[in-house]
């Protein structure tokens, strides 16, 4: 029987104890349903912290395999496609899925190029055939992807954080197995530091019930006074989308987005925000979006409860009025 | 320091885009181009390197001939001079077939650091530097802020999830993926423009892949939507009040 392969990831809390992140819990999920559509069985890999596997035996999976050599103790591209590879190699998988995380986007895309094979990264849904699709354009446009080769190779493919749900996971039993890893240091050609934070949060966006966010629509820093007016009429927190903060028009913890914080208020207010899939995927679990865009097709609409497709700079000051005299 | 740098040319981020007849990619006839942002932040990081330490930027750019407009902005900003990859069906190769023509081209020029954004605006994979430094059997370092000289290499700062960073030290030559927000991008000077007319851009060939390409992009189609959007219209203070209303009754913020 062939076999999915989903290589998960593991995130670290304040005690340093390791967790399977949710995103791989997705990835499962999404092998599961690969699997199924093929009718094959699922295995997991598990590198790093051992600890991380025994979360997986309640899960429907044919094996879940512990990578282990200490120089995978800490993440280096170098170790993990080393290891990987030796896995793939030994268990001939038909797919071996990720999650897009940071980390994978570090080494897969190389892994797959060790067996000749294109990553089809950044997956948001997997359809029967199997085919994949995931966005181009920042999301303005989807399209649908398929692996040419047919020979006995596996196939790469990441998914998207938030596109396969962690109720789906089948329950199961599964055993785990050591998987011995041949590494030496002389393998790894880089050298990581420990991770660090630069500066001390001075806000909790991800406590605030409501937010108004800008993106690059606002087109100058001295227009900025125009959201911040709305946000203050509104009693609600300030973000922005990653652009915004590149160009240091806010300080960087108030980005919202897949490189910087995970919001879910109550009301998500989205000024000039197209929607870049790496925007949308830190705040589509706020309860209410509103949306002011000049584009009626940007993607920042299809999360939205409610659009406005207009230009932001009639619109917002007209709000904010609106705001203010309703309140008094 | 001998630093060359990948670029790709991409529509303009506000392009209206649409699908193309045979519905396999977008139709191009009409659109604006220019550089994909984030191979702008590599571009200006190895523009910094080399004011910190001499060498020499070398702009690369695989495509057709409209990417020389690419290029020479390049070189208006201050890249030495520029490789121009001639190719009219890149379009069609996937990650690793497209990385195996740029890989044959950087190999003759062996730079000490190859920099490429960390994603294109157009494709999105985020992959071609990291196959890059497979193909070329070099080390790497992906989402990178900044880069520091020292005595045996390069130290980056790297971009991880949730608001970390990472130093990573690295031995050259080396290849990074650039993330966009390191740096502060600089404008082409009027000088600069005028110094681009007398530096060299060599065109060459595109090499045709030895392999076949592992993955296709079968159909383009607009994205379905997630939520049942209301949209409001009218004038300005018409919406305003509308979206007052909203926020009263429904979302109940005020």
């Amino acid at each position: 029987m062939s076999t999915v392969l989903i290589v998960t990831e593991q995130k670290y809390d304040a005690q340093k104890n390791a967790a399977l992140s949710r995103i791989s819990l997705e990835a499962l999920a999404a092998g599961q349903a690969l699997a199924a559509s093929i009718g094959a069985e699922c295995a997991a890999a598990v590198l790093g912290d051992s600890s991380a596997a025994s979360e997986l035996t309640s899960k429907a999976l044919s094996r879940v395999y512990v990578l282990e050599n200490p120089l995978l103790k800490q993440y280096t591209p170098d170790a993990y496609n080393k290891a990987l590879e030796q896995l793939i190699r030994a268990t001939s998988p038909a797919w071996v899925l990720f999650p897009h995380t940071y980390q994978v986007r570090d080494f897969a895309p190389a892994l797959a190029a060790r067996f000749g094979q294109s990553l089809i990264s950044d997956v948001i849904a997997i359809r029967s055939g199997p085919t994949f699709i995931r966005q181009l354009f920042q999301g303005k446009l989807n399209a649908e992807y398929r692996r040419t080769s047919s020979d006995s190779t596996p196939g790469f493919v990441s998914v998207q954080a938030g596109s396969f749900r962690v109720e789906d996971l089948q329950p199961g039993a599964a055993t785990i197995e050591a998987f011995p890893v041949e590494l030496a240091p002389g393998d790894i050609h880089t050298t990581p530091g420990e991770p660090f934070r630069e500066s001390a949060q001075t806000v909790d966006l991800a406590a605030a019930p409501i937010i108004v966010s800008v993106g690059r629509g606002i087109r100058e820093q001295e227009n900025m006074p125009l959201v911040e007016a709305l946000a203050q009429a509104l009693g609600a927190e300030l973000a922005g989308s990653r652009p915004v903060c590149d160009a240091g028009w806010l300080p960087i913890e108030r980005q919202v987005g897949s490189s910087g914080h995970t919001v879910a208020p109550r009301l998500y207010l989205a000024v000039g925000i197209s929607g870049a899939i790496q925007h949308l995927v830190g705040m589509k679990g706020s309860k209410t979006v509103i949306a002011i865009n000049k584009d009626e097709n940007a993607p920042i609409f299809e999360v939205a409860d409610y659009g406005v497709a207009g230009d932001l700079f009639e619109i917002v000051p007209e709000l904010t009025k609106a705001i203010n005299s309703a309140k008094s | 320091m001998k630093i060359l740098v990948a670029i790709k040319q991409v529509p303009e981020r506000d392009a209206q885009l649409s699908i193309s007849s045979d519905a396999r990619w977008i139709e191009e006839d009409g659109l604006n181009y220019g550089i994909n942002e984030p191979d702008a932040y590599a571009l200006e990081e190895a523009l910094q390197l080399r004011e910190q330490h001499g060498g020499e930027v070398i702009a690369l750019c695989a495509g057709p001939d409209r990417v020389t407009s690419t290029l020479r902005e390049a070189l208006a900003k201050g890249a030495d001079r520029a490789i121009h990859l001639a190719s009219d069906t890149l379009g069609t190769l996937d990650t690793v077939a497209l990385a195996h023509v740029l890989a044959e081209a950087i190999r003759t020029e062996s730079p000490d650091l190859i920099l490429t954004g960390l994603q294109s605006d157009d494709l999105g994979l985020g992959q071609t530097g990291v196959v890059l430094a497979e193909l070329l059997g070099l080390p790497h370092s992906t989402l990178v802020l900044h880069v520091e000289k020292t005595a045996t290499g390069i130290r980056v700062k790297r971009e991880l999830e949730d608001g970390w960073f990472q130093h990573i030290d690295l031995p050259l030559p080396a290849v990074l993926t650039i993330q966009s927000g390191g740096n502060k991008l600089r404008y082409a000077t009027l000088m600069g423009i005028k110094k681009a007319k007398t530096k060299e851009t060599r065109a060459v060939e595109a090499a045709t892949p030895a392999t076949p390409a592992t993955v296709e992009l079968m159909r383009v189609f607009l994205p379905e939507k997630q939520k049942q959007t209301q949209m409001l219209t009218g004038s300005p203070a018409e919406i305003a009040a509308q979206l007052v209303e909203k926020l009263r009754s429904e979302v109940r913020v005020l």
